[in-house]
C-alpha cells in the first residue's frame, strides 16, 4: 500500500513539470504583458518609461529558458514567486480565496452526495416507473442548466420573492466572512451558489450512481443473496449500493477537484472572491506567475483527489489491493 | 440649523463662484467672512434643507478585482483611486463641491491657490499647519516637495505613471515645513489642472526615503479615513480619522469598499442595499430597473464623462495611408444620430471634438458641424464619402476593426460603426480581443483601424490632448502619421497662457487632426451613477477618479 502511495506521488513529479512546462509557453504565446495591460488598460495616457521600468522589475527582459529554470527552481524550493500584478506573494494570493472556494467545493459534495446516492439509488431500484422518470428527469435538467445561469436565476428569484414577501429585497451577503467568525453570514453568503453547483454535481452523480447500481443488480451475487432470502433493504444497502458506489466515488473526486478552481463563472455571479476568480483574473491581466501557480496548484489537487479516490476503492471493495 | 465653518465657506464660495475670478473672491471673502456668512447661511437655510449628519458606515462597490500596487503614483486604473483615496490627502483638488466644474480647483493641504510669479514660472504654497499622517507623525512641506519629487522625477528604478505630465516643472522645492515651490520650465495653463491629479497622494518623506516602494503594498496617509483592514481581492476598510484638517469631516464612521467585477452582482446590491452604490457607472439599462424597483430609494446623478471612443486607422496600412480613405471612413459615421440612439443602451451621449465637451476649450456644435465626421447632413457626407472612395479606387474595401473585449461601451460602438461603414460600401468586420491582446496589437501596429479609448481623470483640455500628437512624440498614439504642424501647434498651445489665444490655437489643432483625418472622436461616455437616496453629499465629477476621498458624503439613515 505504501509503496504505492510512493509511486502515485512520484509520478506527481512529471506531471507537474508538463503542466509547468505547457503553461509557462501557452501564457507566452498570448500577445501582450502585465505591465501593458497594467498602464494602457485604462484609456488614459502614461509614460513609456514605466512600461520598460516594469519588464525590468519583473525579470521579464531575461531569456525565456532562463525565467522557466527560475519557475522549476522556484517549484522545487515551493517558492512560486510573487504576483506580477500585485507584487504580493503568490501564496498570499492564493491562500485569500481558498477557503471559500475549499468551503463551496465541501458544501457542494455535501449536498451533491445527499441528493445523488439516494435518488439514483431509488431510480434504479424503480425503474422505469414514475419516480424513475421523474429523477432521470431531474437529473437531465441539472446536467442541461449551466451553474452560472441557474446562479443567476436563482439570485433573482430571492430577490424578487423576499421583495413580495417581506417587501423589501434580499440576497446573499457579497462580502466574505470566515465560518469561524460569523456562521451565519458565512452560510448565508455560501449556501446559495453551493446549491446551485452543487444540483449539476449531483445530477451528474445521479445518473452514475442509476446506472451503475442498475448493472450491480443483475450481478450473480446479488442473486444469490436474494435467494438466501435477505430482504430487500439489506441487499441493496450492504451489497449492491456499497459496489455501486465504485465509479461515483471517481466522479465525485475528479469533479470536488474540478470545483476548488473551475467555479469560474458561478465564482463571479456570486461576487465569492475564490479561487475561480482568482484564475481568470489572472489570465486577463497576463500575470505569468499567478496562473502558473494556479495551474500547479490545480495540477496538485487533481492528483491528490485522485489518490484519494484510489484509496477509498480498496475500503469500498475489498478484493481492491495495491501491493 | 448649525453649520460649520467649512460649509459656511463653502456657501459663500459657491454663490461668489459665477461673478468675480477665484483670487477676487479669496478677498472679499476673507474681509466679510462673517457677516456674509450669518446673512448668507439665513437666506440659503431653505435651500440647504440638508444638513450632514454625523456617523454609519458606507458600503460600496469598487468595479474591478482590485488594483495592482496600493501606489497612486505608479498606478493607472481607477481600482486603485477608488479604494485608496480616502486614506490620502493631496495638494490641491477638483473643488469636492462642484466636480462638475473644469476650472475649480482648491486646497487640500494648501492654504490657498497661489498667484503665479515670476511670470508664471514660480508657485508658491503655503501648507496647513498641524497635519498629522494616520502614524502621528506630522505632515509638513518636506513630505509634499518629496511626494511630488517622486512623481515628476522619480529616481532609477522608481515607476511614476503620469511623468510625462510634468514637463514643465523643472524643481520642486521646500525651503521650510510651510513651503513648497514649484518652479517650471515654461509658463502654461495646463499646471494647475494638472496639479489635481488624483493620483497624486502626498506621502510621508521618512518612508519614502526609508524605501521608495514602501507605499506599493501599505498605507499611511493623512485622509479623511484611516486603514483598518485591506483584504486581497475582497475588499478595503476605513475608520473615521478623528484628526482630519477639514474641520466636521469627514461624516461617516467608516466605509466598506468590496470589490465587485461583475455588473449584475452590483446591480443586484445596490437593490438589496447589501451596498448603496459604485461610484464609476452603470449603464442605461441598470439605471432604469433600479429607479423601476426602488422608486424614491434610489436617486441617480449623471453626467458627461471625459472619456470617449476613438476610431484610428493606422497610417501605415494601405490604403488608410491616403487621406481620402480616411476621410470616408468618418464621413460614413452619422454621430449626432448615433449618440441619441445609443444613449439607450450603453454609457454614451454626448458628440463633441477632442476637448470635453464640458470645457469653454471645446468646440462648439456649430463649429464641430463644420468638421468632418459630424456634419449636420449625413446624406450629403456619405454622398462625398463614396465619391472619396471611387476617386481613391477603394470602393467595397474591406477592413477589420480592431476591439477591446469588453462591452460597456466599446463592442456596442463597434458594431454600430460596422453598420455605419457599410452604409458607404466599407465591409468592415469587428475582431474584439482581450485587453491584453488589443494593446499589444496597438503597440506593434498589427492592425488596419482600431477603436481605442481616451480617459483622462482632471478636465485639462491642453494636457488631454497631447494623447493626440503624432507615435514620435506621444508614444500612445497609435495612429503612426507624422505631422510637425500638429506638433508645431501644440507647443505653441502648451506654452500660451492667455485662454483665448490657447482656444484659438486649439482650434487649429484640433482642424488639422480633422482635416488630415488622423482620428476621430466618437461620442463621448456618459456616467451614470444610481445610489441609495440615503447618500448624500457626493456629487459626481466627469470623471471616476475625482472627488473619491468620501470626506463630504453622509448618510441619511
Amino acid at each position: 500500500m505504501y509503496r504505492y502511495i510512493c509511486k502515485r506521488i512520484l509520478l506527481v513529479i512529471p506531471t507537474l513539470l508538463g503542466a509547468a512546462a505547457l503553461v509557462f509557453v501557452l501564457m507566452r504565446l498570448i500577445p501582450g504583458d502585465v505591465c501593458v495591460v497594467r498602464l494602457g488598460s485604462s484609456g488614459g495616457t502614461f509614460d513609456p518609461k514605466a512600461i520598460a521600468l516594469c519588464h525590468a522589475e519583473l525579470g521579464m527582459e531575461r531569456p525565456l529558458i532562463v525565467q522557466f529554470m527560475d519557475f522549476v527552481w522556484g517549484i522545487v524550493r515551493l517558492d512560486f514567486g510573487t504576483s506580477m500584478w500585485s507584487g504580493n506573494p503568490v501564496t498570499t494570493e492564493i491562500w485569500a480565496r481558498l477557503p471559500i472556494s475549499v468551503e463551496i467545493a465541501i458544501l457542494a459534495t455535501v449536498i451533491a452526495i445527499a441528493i445523488a446516492i439516494p435518488l439514483g439509488a431509488v431510480s434504479a431500484i424503480k425503474q422505469n416507473t414514475w419516480i424513475d422518470i421523474l429523477v432521470r428527469l431531474f437529473a437531465v435538467a441539472g446536467t442541461a442548466t449551466p451553474s452560472f445561469w441557474l446562479g443567476l436565476v436563482s439570485l433573482l428569484i430571492v430577490l424578487n420573492f423576499t421583495s413580495a414577501v417581506f417587501g423589501a429585497p434580499w440576497m446573499p451577503p457579497i462580502e466574505y466572512v470566515p465560518i469561524w467568525q460569523d456562521p451565519i453570514r458565512n452560510l448565508s453568503m455560501a449556501l446559495l451558489p453551493a446549491v446551485t453547483v452543487g444540483y449539476r454535481y449531483a445530477a451528474v452523480s445521479m445518473r452514475m450512481t442509476r446506472s451503475a447500481m442498475l448493472e450491480v443488480m443483475q450481478e450473480d451475487y446479488i442473486r444469490t443473496a436474494r435467494a438466501k432470502g435477505l430482504i430487500n433493504k439489506l441487499i441493496i444497502n450492504r451489497h449492491a449500493l456499497k459496489n455501486a458506489l465504485l465509479p461515483v466515488v471517481t466522479l465525485l473526486g475528479i469533479e470536488f477537484a474540478f470545483l476548488i478552481g473551475g467555479l469560474v463563472v458561478t465564482e463571479q455571479v456570486f461576487n465569492l472572491n475564490g479561487v475561480g476568480r482568482l484564475f481568470v483574473q489572472a489570465v486577463q491581466n497576463q500575470d505569468y506567475t499567478l496562473t502558473q501557480a494556479l495551474v500547479m496548484l490545480t495540477v496538485i489537487i487533481f492528483v491528490i483527489s485522485n489518490l484519494v479516490v484510489d484509496l477509498l476503492y480498496a475500503w469500498l471493495d475489498p478484493r481492491i489491493r495495491y501491493s | 440649523m448649525a453649520y460649520t465653518h467649512e460649509q459656511e465657506g463653502s456657501i459663500i464660495r459657491d454663490l461668489l463662484r459665477s461673478r468675480r475670478p477665484r483670487l477676487v473672491r479669496i478677498g472679499i471673502f476673507q474681509r466679510w467672512r462673517g457677516l456674509l456668512a450669518a446673512a448668507i447661511v439665513c437666506a440659503a437655510t431653505g435651500a440647504l434643507a440638508e444638513v450632514p449628519k454625523r456617523g454609519g458606515i458606507l458600503t460600496y462597490m469598487i468595479p474591478a478585482d482590485g488594483g495592482p500596487s496600493l501606489d497612486g503614483h505608479r498606478e493607472t486604473t481607477f481600482a486603485v483611486v477608488h479604494a485608496t483615496a480616502p486614506f490620502y490627502s493631496v495638494l490641491i483638488r477638483v473643488d469636492p463641491n462642484n466636480p462638475s466644474s473644469t476650472s475649480d480647483f482648491t486646497c487640500d493641504l494648501c492654504m490657498e491657490i497661489p498667484k503665479p510669479t515670476d511670470d508664471g514660472l514660480t508657485y508658491t504654497f503655503k501648507i496647513r499647519k498641524g497635519v498629522k499622517f494616520h502614524d502621528g507623525s506630522p505632515l509638513t512641506a518636506q513630505d509634499v516637495a518629496a511626494s511630488w519629487n517622486k512623481i515628476v522625477h522619480p529616481k532609477p528604478g522608481v515607476a511614476s505613471a503620469r511623468e510625462n505630465n510634468f514637463v514643465m516643472v523643472d524643481t520642486i522645492a521646500a525651503p521650510d515645513d510651510e513651503t513648497v515651490v514649484f518652479k517650471l520650465k515654461f509658463a502654461t495653463l495646463t499646471f494647475l489642472p494638472a496639479l489635481a491629479d488624483p493620483y497624486a497622494y502626498i506621502y510621508s518623506k521618512k518612508k519614502l526615503d526609508q524605501d521608495m516602494h514602501w507605499y506599493e503594498k501599505n498605507i499611511v496617509g493623512s485622509g479623511p479615513f484611516k486603514l483598518t483592514e485591506y483584504q486581497v481581492g475582497q475588499a478595503i476598510k476605513g475608520e473615521r480619522n478623528p484628526d482630519y484638517y477639514h474641520p466636521g469631516q469627514p461624516y461617516l464612521d467608516g466605509f466598506v469598499a468590496i470589490f465587485a467585477p461583475k455588473q449584475s452582482v452590483r446591480t443586484d446590491a445596490i437593490r438589496a442595499d447589501r451596498a448603496a452604490l459604485e461610484f464609476r457607472s452603470l449603464p442605461p439599462s441598470a439605471r432604469d430597473q433600479l429607479v423601476k424597483e426602488l422608486g424614491d430609494k434610489v436617486s441617480v446623478q449623471e453626467s458627461d464623462w471625459n472619456c470617449g471612443n476613438v476610431v484610428t486607422p493606422n497610417h501605415q496600412k494601405k490604403p488608410f495611408d491616403d487621406v481620402r480613405v480616411r476621410k470616408a471612413l468618418f464621413l460614413a459615421i452619422d454621430q449626432w444620430k448615433g449618440a441619441q440612439a445609443l444613449s439607450k443602451i450603453a454609457i454614451i451621449k454626448t458628440v463633441a471634438g477632442i476637448v470635453f465637451p464640458g470645457s469653454p476649450m471645446a468646440a462648439t456644435k456649430e463649429e464641430l458641424e463644420q468638421m468632418i465626421g459630424y456634419g449636420p447632413d449625413i446624406e450629403k457626407s456619405r454622398a462625398e464619402a463614396r465619391h472619396l472612395l471611387k476617386e481613391a479606387g477603394q470602393e467595397n474595401l474591406s477592413f477589420e476593426l480592431l476591439n477591446r473585449n469588453v462591452d460597456q461601451p466599446y463592442k456596442i460602438v463597434g458594431t454600430w460603426l460596422v453598420d455605419e461603414w457599410s452604409k458607404v460600401g466599407f465591409k468592415a468586420t469587428q475582431k474584439v480581443v482581450p485587453t491584453g491582446p488589443w494593446l499589444d496589437a496597438m503597440r506593434s501596429g498589427d492592425f488596419t483601424v482600431a477603436l481605442e479609448a481616451n480617459c483622462q481623470n482632471v478636465v485639462n483640455p491642453i494636457a488631454d490632448v497631447g494623447r493626440w500628437l503624432p507615435h514620435e512624440i506621444q508614444r500612445e498614439n497609435y495612429g503612426y502619421f507624422a505631422d510637425p504642424q500638429m506638433v508645431d501647434i501644440y507647443n505653441r498651445m502648451l506654452r500660451e497662457t492667455d485662454v483665448k489665444k490657447a482656444r484659438v490655437l486649439m482650434r487649429q489643432f484640433e482642424t488639422r487632426i480633422n482635416q488630415e483625418a488622423h482620428q476621430l472622436m466618437v461620442t463621448y461616455w456618459y456616467r451614470i451613477v444610481p445610489m441609495r437616496s440615503y447618500v448624500k453629499g457626493w456629487k459626481i465629477s466627469p470623471s471616476h477618479y475625482l472627488n473619491q476621498d468620501l470626506a463630504n458624503i453622509w448618510l441619511e439613515k
